[in-house]
C-alpha cells in the first residue's frame, strides 16, 4: 500500500483515546460512560501496536474529558494516550497518569469497610503503581488490581 | 495533641507516644486528679466490649468527668436506621470528647472527619485499637524502664491479631528485635515484614514455641482462635502447641514480663499466674492510667 490507511476514521472535533490495552477496551467504555452518551463514537480493537501487543482506540466526537474522568482510565489503562482534536488537528496530547490519591472512583474491596455501608466518598492512597495497590483511607486495607471495582 | 483525634497508632508521633507514657505514669502516681470535672465524654459502643468500656469509663470517672452513651447498638438509634454520620453529628453537639467502638473498619476515621470534637477509637472492627497499643507501650516501659532496644516475642495468632500489628508498628520506632512464634497458618503477614525490612529492623520467625524465649524481654501472648482455621483438624493440631506453662519460664531473663491483651482462653496456663513475670492483669490496670493520659492530653488538660 502506498499510503497509510486509518483503520478507524478520523474525527473533526473531539478526543481520541489511543493505546488502550485491547482487553480493557470495554471496561474503558463503561468507566467513561460512553455507552450512555449520544455522541458519535468509533472504536477499533485488537489493532497492532509497537508498544502493546494488541491495542484498542476510541474516537469520541465533540467530547473533551475532565481530568478526574481521565484518572478513571488511568487505573485500568495506564498506557492510554489522549489526543485532543480540533478541526482534524491534534491540538493537545495528554498522557494519563495514575494519581497518588484516588477519590470517589474505586470501591473498597473490604466488605467490612464503612465506605461500603454508608454514603461516603471513597479515598485511597496509591501504594504501588506497578502492581496497582490502593490503600483505603478509612479501613486501611489494600485493594489490588484484581479486586478493583470502579464505582 | 490538643484537639486531635486518636484513630490509628500512627496518628501519634514518637514524641507524642512518649508524652502519653509519661502522663500515664503521672496518673498512676496521682490517680485523683479531677481534670474532667464539668466535661462530658460520650462512650458510644456500637458493639459490646466490656473490658474496654469499663476501662474507659473508670478512667473518665477517676478524672471526675461524666459519661453519656450506650453499651451496644441495640440501645442506640442505629436500630432505627440512623447513619453513623448523623449519630456522630448529634453526639458531637453534646459531648466534649467521643470514645467509639464500632464493628465496621474505617468507622473511627470517618467519625473523626464528621465530628466537631475529638474522637478516640476504641476499636474499629479488625482495623485499629490504638489505646490498647498505648497501654501495651506503657506496660513495656514500666517493666523495662525503656522502650528502646528490646527483644519482643509475639506468640500465637500473628496473622489476624490487630493488637500485635499495631504493637509492631509502634515498637518499630524504638529499635527492637522481633521474634514471631506462630503456626504456619497464622504467620505475620508479608506487608508487616516488608515494613520491618524497610526500617532495617531484625526479626526472626519460628513455628516452635521452645526455649528460644530465654532471650526475650517481653513475651506478648495472643489467642489462637478456632474460627481462624478452615480445617478444624489444623486447629486441633496447634491449639495446645502455643500454650505457655510455668516450667517454660525457668531459663528466661529476670526482666522478662508476659503480656496478653486478654481475654485468654488456654494459651497461658493458670500456673503462670503466680509467677512474678506474669504481668497481664497489671497490664489491664495500666489501661486505666493510659486512657486517663490520652483523654487529658487530647482535651488539652495536661
Amino acid at each position: 500500500m502506498s499510503h497509510k490507511k486509518l483503520k478507524v476514521s478520523a474525527i473533526k472535533n473531539g478526543t481520541v483515546i489511543d493505546h488502550i490495552p485491547a482487553n480493557h477496551l470495554f471496561k474503558v467504555i463503561s468507566i467513561l460512560g460512553l455507552d450512555k452518551i449520544s455522541n458519535q463514537i468509533t472504536f477499533g480493537t485488537n489493532l497492532e501496536s509497537h508498544k502493546l501487543n494488541h491495542k484498542a482506540i476510541i474516537k469520541v466526537t465533540d467530547k473533551y474529558f475532565e481530568d478526574n474522568e481521565i484518572n478513571k482510565i488511568a487505573l485500568i489503562a495506564p498506557t492510554a494516550k489522549l489526543n485532543i482534536i480540533k478541526d482534524y488537528e491534534v491540538i493537545e496530547k495528554k498522557v494519563v497518569d495514575i494519581p497518588d490519591e484516588v477519590v470517589g472512583i474505586v470501591k473498597c474491596f473490604n466488605p467490612k469497610c464503612i465506605t461500603n455501608k454508608e454514603d461516603i466518598t471513597t479515598r485511597f492512597s496509591v501504594v504501588s503503581k506497578e502492581e496497582l495497590a490502593l490503600k483505603c483511607h478509612y479501613c486501611e486495607k489494600i485493594t489490588s488490581e484484581e479486586h478493583l471495582t470502579i464505582i | 495533641m490538643k484537639g486531635k483525634s486518636l484513630v490509628s497508632i500512627s496518628d501519634f508521633s514518637k514524641d507524642e507516644i512518649m508524652e502519653i507514657v509519661r502522663l500515664a505514669g503521672d496518673f498512676e502516681a496521682n490517680p485523683g486528679q479531677p481534670l474532667l470535672n464539668g466535661k462530658v465524654v460520650a462512650s458510644l459502643f456500637f458493639e459490646p466490649s466490656t473490658r474496654t468500656r469499663l476501662s474507659f469509663e473508670t478512667a473518665i470517672n477517676r478524672l471526675a468527668g461524666s459519661v453519656v452513651g450506650f453499651t451496644d447498638s441495640s440501645s442506640s438509634s442505629t436500630t432505627k436506621g440512623e447513619s453513623l454520620k448523623d449519630t456522630i453529628k448529634m453526639v458531637s453537639n453534646y459531648a466534649d470528647l467521643i470514645v467509639m467502638r464500632h464493628p465496621l473498619e474505617g468507622s473511627a476515621r470517618y467519625a473523626s472527619e464528621v465530628s466537631d470534637v475529638p474522637v478516640i477509637n476504641a476499636g474499629d472492627g479488625a482495623n485499629q485499637h490504638p489505646t490498647q497499643t498505648l497501654l501495651d507501650l506503657y506496660s513495656i516501659y514500666k517493666t523495662q524502664g525503656t522502650l528502646e532496644n528490646l527483644n519482643i516475642f509475639l506468640v500465637g495468632d500473628l496473622k489476624y491479631g490487630r493488637t500485635v500489628h499495631s504493637l509492631l508498628m509502634a515498637m518499630s520506632l524504638f529499635n527492637p528485635i522481633f521474634n514471631f512464634i506462630s503456626p504456619e497458618e497464622l504467620k505475620m503477614p508479608e506487608e508487616y515484614k516488608m515494613f520491618l525490612d524497610s526500617k532495617g529492623i531484625r526479626y526472626f520467625e519460628h513455628s516452635e514455641f521452645t526455649d528460644i524465649i530465654s532471650e526475650a524481654d517481653i513475651l506478648y501472648m495472643t489467642r489462637v482462635q478456632r474460627e481462624r482455621f478452615s480445617d478444624p483438624i489444623e486447629y486441633e493440631k496447634v491449639k495446645n502447641v502455643y500454650v505457655l506453662r510455668n516450667s517454660m519460664l525457668d531459663n528466661t531473663k529476670d526482666n522478662l514480663r508476659i503480656l496478653h491483651p486478654l481475654p485468654r482462653v488456654n494459651e497461658i496456663h493458670t500456673d503462670v499466674d503466680e509467677n512474678p513475670k506474669a504481668y497481664y492483669f497489671e497490664q489491664a490496670e495500666n489501661g486505666v492510667y493510659t486512657r486517663m493520659a490520652i483523654m487529658a492530653a487530647i482535651l488539652g488538660l495536661k
